[in-house]
């Protein structure tokens, strides 16, 4: 299979010189293409930690991060920047959007830092919309778009530039039960139908139930990961 | 995207060019007013007496004696007149007499004066105050008001003055009073006797002479080339002599208060900093998340700094040019309608001889610098959300 994140040995210490704090423990993380895979654990396991380091926003203490084979620890600041535009779809848990520019605006701007010329750009902006089911949103500002509506055009923003994966750090926080089924909804269909790799963090049960892959976190130490599980979940 | 932030974030656009705005008019204003007052602490110094420029025989400033007064000619007055075209021109004849009346006599400067020019150059008659001005073939004097008092004088009273004429002949002569002079300053008001030039050099025997000429300068920065100018064309004969060497205490004041300006300019530019910079704080906490957020998903930092940048420039440059739209209307407005105190404070101006009045300069200069300091501390300014974005952390500025 197709390894998209290959980490090892990775840990994060904070407070080195009082009282440290690994945020992130000696961790060992192995994904392919195209798993939808949740990551959980209690408020302050490492969740975030351990998401800014494999998204490049964050540099490990020890431990290497393979993405698509390329060593991202070994990258200087500004090349991890545009490691980032390239390789990595984000969806934060909030405030994703430019308030000032418009539904297609703020998807089309991320590929217009990649250079994409307008044709190009306008079909795929056509397409994502459709994908998050929001072609009638398009000319929108954020602040008229519900929590869930945001959240699906910072999903389309993120495929925006065919990214190796998404990674989304509690995307469904600030979100009420039906929007965030919504958003997994939209999630789980480009999974299936595009085969693009998830790798979300959530500690809400409803969001869990729906991954194919579920990693548990505690005290920035692995101690679940039920990848056998859900292969076997798969092929039942 | 830049446009599109400063169009569509009205509210905060709107609120940093607000301060661009009202520092631009602030510094225009202060500025044309500083140079306004003193202009027109100028005028009033100069005007009513002494003129911008004076022309002498040479020497004669140090000693002012007739003996060092010099034949009046039509020939130097046209080349005067042609190096100030826009200014005036007229001669006097002073020299100091006893001036005498029934029962007192008082030491007194006697004035000769051509009527007819000398209002073009000098408010002297606008400083009537009982009787009619003279005229060039009156024989008949003015007398200011307070040597009038001194030597219990009314109109048409008769003045008997005594004095030393042209190279040693005798001078005297009676003369009716024709009208009273009122000035602001005591070294006029108390001494001072005006009458026709022609008159006063039949007293002296000093015929066709005149001991200045005064020159009255119309654009007063040309004020030095002028006087330069005409210096050079008169020759060594004469001296030509301005305002500022003739008045040198004035000169002083002038500049020891437009330190002070200088100063309250300062704090005025320090304040225009704080509020510009105190836009550009907010507008980066209010935007540190979006910025984050905007390096996370993979925007360049040089991109974004330059964004900031090409927004801070529209608003400083719109700013700007609003603040000059609405400050030229408005300093022209002061001008012709100058800032008038009022009461005590009132009084006080005019005792010493100024009016009360607080008139603005339009020169282009002053809204052009003005513009640009303001332009260029909003653009030293703008390099601090520069700085911000270099050294911006995308998750610590995401975090709330
Ligand atoms: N900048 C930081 N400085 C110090 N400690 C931090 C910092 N960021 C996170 N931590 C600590 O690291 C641990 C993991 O935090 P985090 O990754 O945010 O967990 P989660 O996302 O699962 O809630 C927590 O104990 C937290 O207090
Ligand atoms: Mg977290």
């Amino acid at each position: 299979m197709d390894t998209v994140i290959d980490a090892h040995n990775i840990s994060k210490v904070y407070n080195r010189n009082t009282i440290p704090v690994y945020a992130v423990n000696n961790v060992h993380l192995h994904l392919n293409r195209g798993e939808f895979t949740a990551l959980v654990g209690p408020s302050g396991s490492g969740k975030t930690t351990l998401l800014n380091m494999i998204g490049g926003l964050d540099k490990p203490d020890e431990g290497n991060i393979f993405i698509n084979g390329q060593d991202i620890t070994a990258l200087s600041a500004n090349e991890l920047i545009d490691f980032r535009l390239r390789n990595i779809g984000f969806v934060f848990q909030s405030f994703n959007l430019i308030p000032v520019l418009t539904a297609k605006e703020n998807v089309e701007f991320i590929m217009q830092l990649q250079k994409m010329d307008k044709k190009d750009r306008d079909e795929r902006v056509l397409q994502l919309f459709q994908q998050i089911e929001m072609v009638d949103k398009l000319d929108e500002r954020p602040s008229r778009l519900s929590g869930g509506q945001q959240q699906r055009v910072a999903v389309a923003r993120a495929l925006a530039t065919k990214p190796q994966f998404i990674l989304a750090d509690e995307p469904t926080a600030n979100l009420d039960s039906k929007s965030a089924s919504n958003l997994l909804d939209i999630m789980a269909k480009l999974n299936k139908e595009e085969n693009i790799t998830f790798l979300f963090s959530t500690h809400d049960q409803r969001v869990i139930d729906r991954a194919r892959r579920v990693i548990t976190l505690v005290d920035g130490r692995i101690i679940n990961d039920t990848a056998a599980v859900s292969t076997a979940h798969q092929q039942a | 995207m830049a446009w599109k932030n400063i169009w569509r974030n009205r509210n905060r656009t709107m609120i940093t060019m607000a301060s661009i705005y009202f520092a631009v008019i602030l510094s225009v204003l202060a500025d044309s007013l500083q140079d306004g007052v003193f202009d027109n602490l100028i005028k009033n110094m100069v005007s009513y007496y002494t003129g911008y420029v004076q022309v002498h025989k040479t020497g004669y400033w140090d000693e002012q004696v007739l003996d060092n007064s010099f034949e009046s000619s039509i020939r130097t007055e046209a080349k005067i007149i042609s190096l100030n075209e826009t200014g005036g021109l007229t001669g006097r004849l002073e020299s100091f007499v006893l001036a005498s009346s029934n029962d007192q006599t008082k030491g007194s400067l006697l004035v000769g004066i051509d009527p007819e020019n000398e209002s073009k150059v000098t408010n002297l008659k606008t400083k009537l105050h009982e009787g009619d001005f003279i005229k060039a073939d009156d024989q008949s004097v003015l007398l200011s008001e307070g040597l009038a008092e001194r030597l219990n004088l009314r109109l048409t009273d008769t003045i008997v003055l005594l004095g030393q004429g042209y190279h040693g002949a005798t001078a005297a002569g009676k003369y009716p009073v024709k009208g009273i002079l009122k000035f602001g300053t005591p070294a006029m008001n108390d001494r001072t006797v005006f009458m026709p030039l022609k008159a006063s050099q039949d007293l002296f025997q000093a015929y066709g002479m005149i001991t200045s000429y005064i020159l009255l300068v119309n654009d007063t920065e040309q004020l030095n080339t002028i006087s330069a100018a005409v210096k050079k064309s008169l020759g060594s004969n004469y001296e030509v002599m301005t305002w500022e060497e003739m008045l040198p205490d004035i000169k002083q004041h002038i500049e020891s208060d437009s330190r002070n300006m200088k100063f309250i300019q300062g704090i005025l530019y320090l304040l225009i900093c704080f509020g510009i910079f105190g836009t550009l704080l907010m507008m980066l906490e209010e935007r540190k998340i979006e910025m984050g957020m905007l390096v996370a998903i993979g925007m360049k930092k040089m991109q974004l700094a330059i964004l900031l940048l090409l927004e801070s420039l529209f608003t400083l440059l719109s700013g700007c040019i609003f603040g000059l739209l609405t400050s030229i209307p408005l300093v022209y407005y002061l001008k012709l309608n100058p800032i008038k105190l009022s009461g005590d404070a009132a009084e006080a101006y005019q005792r010493f001889g100024f009016e009360p009045v607080f008139p603005t300069s339009s020169d282009p200069e002053i809204f052009l610098n003005q513009a640009l300091v303001v332009l260029v501390i909003g653009l030293v300014l703008s390099l601090y959300p520069v700085y911000k974005v270099i050294r911006l952390d995308p998750i610590k500025s995401m975090k709330r």
